[in-house]
C-alpha cells in the first residue's frame, strides 16, 4: 500500500496528498529500523538490571536476611 | 494564548491516514513558529518520529532529550550528524486517546545562525505505557537558510485520521 504525505501549502492554504518518493521510503525504513535497534538495547538493558536485582535479593536471602530486610534495603 | 499568536495553517489527517505532515511556503514574517499537534498512530506502538526542515536530509541534526514513562526508570538519549531529528515517540495503545506535542522554533527567519527546537511531547495512554518528552533538537546546515518546509513523519505505519497540526507564527509586537 502507497505511503502518503500530507502538503499544506502556507501561502494558499491548500492542501496537497502526494506519495512518497523513493527517496523518502528509504528513510523511513531506516528510521524504523533505528527505532527499533533502540528499542531493542533498552528492553535488554532492563532484562539486564531486573536479572542483576534478583540475583542481588537472592545472595542476600542466602546470607540469612529477610524478605522485610532486603525489601528495606529499597534495591 | 498571546494574542501575537497567529494561525498559519491547519493539517487535518482523512481516513486513508498519512506518513508525513508537512508545511511548504512558511512565510518568513514572523518572529517564531510553534507547531501544536494532536496526534495517534495506526498501531499500538511507541513508534519514533521525525522532523526534517526544507526537505534536507543531509547528517545536520543533532538532538538530547529526558524521557519517562508510566513504570521504569526516567531516560534520556542524544543524537548528533543524523539526517532528521528525534520528536519522541507516538502511541496508538488506548483506542480514541491522541498524543499531545508542540514544537518550538524561535528565530526561524535567520539566514546566519542554526536552528533551536524544543519539543514537549505526551504519549497519552490512560495505563501505564504513557510517555512523556522534553527534546532539545538542533538544525545545523552547512548553509544557514530561513525555514520554509517543516515536514513530521512517523518511521512506520501512519498518523490515523483526525490527527491534526497547526502552525502558528509568534510576533514579537
Amino acid at each position: 500500500m502507497a505511503q502518503h504525505k500530507l502538503i499544506v501549502d502556507c501561502s494558499t492554504g491548500v492542501i496537497t496528498e502526494v506519495e512518497l518518493t523513493a527517496e523518502e521510503l528509504a528513510q523511513r525504513e531506516a528510521d524504523a529500523t533505528a527505532f527499533a535497534e533502540i528499542k531493542a538495547a533498552e528492553e535488554a538493558a532492563a532484562q539486564a538490571k531486573a536479572e542483576a536485582k534478583a540475583s542481588a535479593e537472592a545472595k542476600l536471602a542466602a546470607l540469612g536476611l529477610t524478605a522485610d530486610e532486603i525489601a528495606a534495603l529499597s534495591l | 494564548m498571546a494574542n501575537t499568536y497567529e494561525a498559519i495553517a491547519t493539517v487535518t489527517v482523512g481516513s486513508g491516514g498519512a506518513a508525513t505532515m508537512a508545511f511548504s511556503s512558511i512565510p518568513a514574517t514572523y518572529t517564531d513558529l510553534v507547531l501544536k499537534m494532536s496526534l495517534r498512530y495506526s498501531a499500538s506502538g511507541p513508534q519514533d518520529m521525525r522532523l526534517t526542515f526544507n526537505g534536507n536530509t543531509s547528517a545536520v541534526y543533532s538532538m538530547r532529550s529526558i524521557n519517562a514513562a508510566g513504570s521504569g526508570t526516567p531516560g534520556s538519549a542524544s543524537e548528533t550528524a543524523q539526517t532528521s531529528t528525534w520528536l519522541g515517540s507516538l502511541q496508538g495503545v488506548t483506542a480514541s486517546t491522541f498524543n499531545n506535542m508542540e514544537l518550538y522554533i524561535p528565530n526561524y527567519t535567520s539566514t546566519t545562525t542554526a536552528k533551536s527546537i524544543s519539543t514537549d511531547n505526551v504519549n497519552e495512554a490512560n495505563q501505564t505505557d504513557a510517555r512523556s518528552f522534553l527534546v532539545a533538537q538542533l538544525w545545523n546546515p552547512a548553509t544557514q537558510a530561513a525555514i520554509s518546509i517543516l515536514s513530521i513523519s512517523v518511521a512506520s505505519g501512519t498518523f490515523v485520521q483526525y490527527s491534526n497540526a497547526t502552525l502558528y507564527g509568534i510576533k514579537n509586537s
